[in-house]
């Protein structure tokens, strides 16, 4: 075969393929957002996946008692693991400063999304709905980040205004 | 030419307190062999005794076996662990870079941080989501993704917090193992991650990939969709085998050259999206906290590094005379173009040879031959990449990132993350080395 025709063959090929993945396995098996359905637990800052349902501060003290004190100790300040409430400022504490959901998070979600797929530890995913919602409501509350009573739900979550929202610096914004 | 006594000329030095042309290594390798022969007489006095036959050479040896051990008398070369009895904690386990040579990190020695311990994963069981912002959701078994075009490629994985406790006012006293173990390397094989986001269809609004493990915590992490339509990867051999345990069995996603919290291991689930998931990982481990209170988030790139693994802390030199500086460079922005070394503490650097293949997103191992006259000595080294990015030297990273308030006293913790600068080493009359800074 000559070059040309070979070449005339291969651009027919081109002409002829729909778009350039056609020419890769597609050995994928096809599923529905539906069917993703318990694996889709990420919740983002703009509140998409929240799930229906609320929880209240009220609400969330009596859980936090059952399922968090251990580890997180009374009213969340720490010990063993992990200070869920504390008002100590990040500035003028050094580079090295503890980093708490008051002073440094900048995302009322990111508490949501954690708790719901990492928490309690280690039975975690056994948490209702709503009973993520009311622990979020009474950390937030704690932390005197929401008033109190407010409720917390799918709308009002992604809204709060996290103190330290402001603070952050893009990196590399040309690799975004 | 003055000749000395090792047999070297004095115009082979080309930086200051005995640094040796980088090209002694290549066209005059045998003069220097041979030089460190004579030395070994004229450093000792006496001459080497009668050889035997060894006991070990007139003995029926061991019995091969399927999977092979190490040498009994290689047991010390391991990894130090922060949490071995496996407590509800993180547990690091660090790569012993001064035991080791070359540039890949055997598959035992490969650092890990697990958060809630390594799955037990089936890989017959396994799956794989891809879904959120595509025309076609789809989901791939192990089998399936084991019949796609294979590549294979040469990668550091570096935790975003490795070196932290040289965020230290003053020079911790550990060795690289302690400073710098959260760094490996390795040929990781597997399938383009654009491949399969091409097949799934992105949709124009999708800019980044929220990758999720199936360990206990599932731990996610959000990829921005220019990195996962460059070079990442879904591997699933490490160094020619299987990825272990610890490492993502069956699957991890790898993201050459950015924080290794991002390489996602037991990887499940592959989300587009149109924004940052913010992740508990990306909102707080990974947001390093800068001198003004401010701080830097998507910080994603490890930054171009280097780090002299022989001689180092730990080791004491013997007699003076010839020797081999030597360690590893890395840089997340593309390929080691250069790397000096100074032993002089800092007043003079001369270029090191680059052992090649170099490689982009890998380790690169230098060597530059030393002449050590038994003088007080301060080694180090400086890196630069292809895409021009340099080392900084510590008093511009100090500068720029600070350092802690009281010295550092937990090797283990992470007052920081992101350290990037020069480690330093002096070495006494004695032989003795400490960690220093220049």
């Amino acid at each position: 075969m000559s070059i040309s025709k070979r070449a005339g063959l291969f651009l027919a090929a081109c002409l002829v393929a729909p778009a350039a993945f056609a020419q890769t396995p597609q050995l994928g098996t096809k599923i529905t957002e539906v069917d993703v359905g318990a694996w889709a637990i990420t919740v983002l800052p703009d509140g998409t996946n929240l799930p229906k349902g609320s929880g209240t501060a009220a609400q969330g003290a009596k859980i936090y008692e059952e399922k968090c004190v251990a580890c997180h100790n009374t009213g969340g300040k720490g010990g063993p693991y992990a200070t869920l409430v504390s008002e100590a400022p990040l500035q003028g504490r050094g580079i090295e400063a503890p980093k708490t959901i008051r002073n440094f998070w900048a995302n009322a979600t990111t508490v949501y999304d954690y708790i719901r797929r990492a928490m309690p530890w280690p039975q975690p995913r056994t948490l209702s709905d709503e009973e993520v919602y009311a622990l979020v409501a009474y950390i937030l509350e704690q932390n005197k980040i929401i008033e109190p009573g407010t409720v917390m739900d799918a709308k009002s979550l992604p809204q709060v205004k996290m103190p330290n929202r402001d603070n952050f610096i893009v990196k590399f914004p040309d690799k975004i | 030419m003055t000749k000395k006594k090792d047999g070297l000329g004095a115009l082979d030095q080309v930086a200051g307190n005995g640094l040796m042309s980088r090209r002694l290594l290549l066209g005059r390798g045998a003069a220097i062999a041979g030089a460190a022969g004579s030395l070994a007489l004229g450093g000792t006095g006496a001459n080497a005794e009668p050889l035997k036959d060894d006991e070990w050479g007139r003995s029926q040896g061991t019995t091969t076996k399927e999977v092979d051990p190490r040498s009994r008398f290689e047991d010390k070369v391991k990894r130090t662990l922060s949490n071995p009895n496996g407590e509800p904690r993180t547990q690091h386990a660090r790569t012993p870079h001064h035991l080791l040579n070359g540039t890949v990190t055997p598959n035992h020695l490969h650092f890990t941080i697990v958060h809630t311990g390594a799955p037990d994963i089936d890989p017959a069981q396994h799956k794989l989501v891809l879904h959120g912002l595509v025309k076609q959701p789809l989901v791939f078994t192990l089998d399936q993704l084991a019949r796609y075009p294979m590549e294979s490629r040469m990668a550091f994985v570096e935790c975003g917090g490795n070196s932290a406790p040289l965020f230290s006012p003053e020079p911790v006293q550990a060795t690289v193992q302690q400073i710098h173990g959260l760094v490996s390397n390795a040929e990781w094989t597997g399938v383009r991650l654009s491949t399969l986001l091409d097949e799934a269809g992105v949709d124009p609004r999708g800019k980044w990939v929220i990758a999720e493990g199936g360990d206990m915590s599932a731990l996610s992490r959000s990829i921005p969709l220019k990195k996962a339509m460059d070079d990442a990867m879904i591997a699933l051999y490490q160094n020619g085998e299987r990825i272990m345990p610890g490492n993502g069995y069956p699957m991890r996603l790898l993201v050459p050259g950015y924080e290794g919290n991002m390489n996602v291991k037991w990887l499940r689930r592959l989300q587009v999206t149109d924004q940052p998931a913010m992740t508990f990982h990306e909102s707080r481990n990974y947001s390093p906290v800068l001198p003004d209170g401010k701080a830097f988030k998507f910080y994603f790139m490890n930054e171009v590094k280097s780090f002299i693994t022989h001689p180092s802390f730990g080791t004491t030199l013997g007699e003076p005379g010839y020797r081999e500086i030597s360690g590893v460079a890395y840089s997340g922005g593309g390929r080691i173009s250069r790397v000096a070394v100074t032993a002089d503490g800092g007043k003079s650097w001369a270029d090191a040879a680059l052992q090649g293949p170099v490689n982009p997103q890998a380790f690169t191992r230098f060597h530059i031959p030393w002449r050590w006259d038994g003088s007080p000595a301060v080694i180090s080294s400086r890196a630069w990449d292809e895409a021009g990015n340099v080392q900084p030297l510590r008093s511009e990273f100090v500068a720029a990132r600070g350092e802690t308030k009281e010295p550092v006293k937990n090797l283990l913790g992470f007052p920081n993350q992101h350290y990037n600068s020069l480690t330093s080493w002096g070495i006494a009359s004695n032989g003795e080395i400490k960690h220093v800074y220049i």
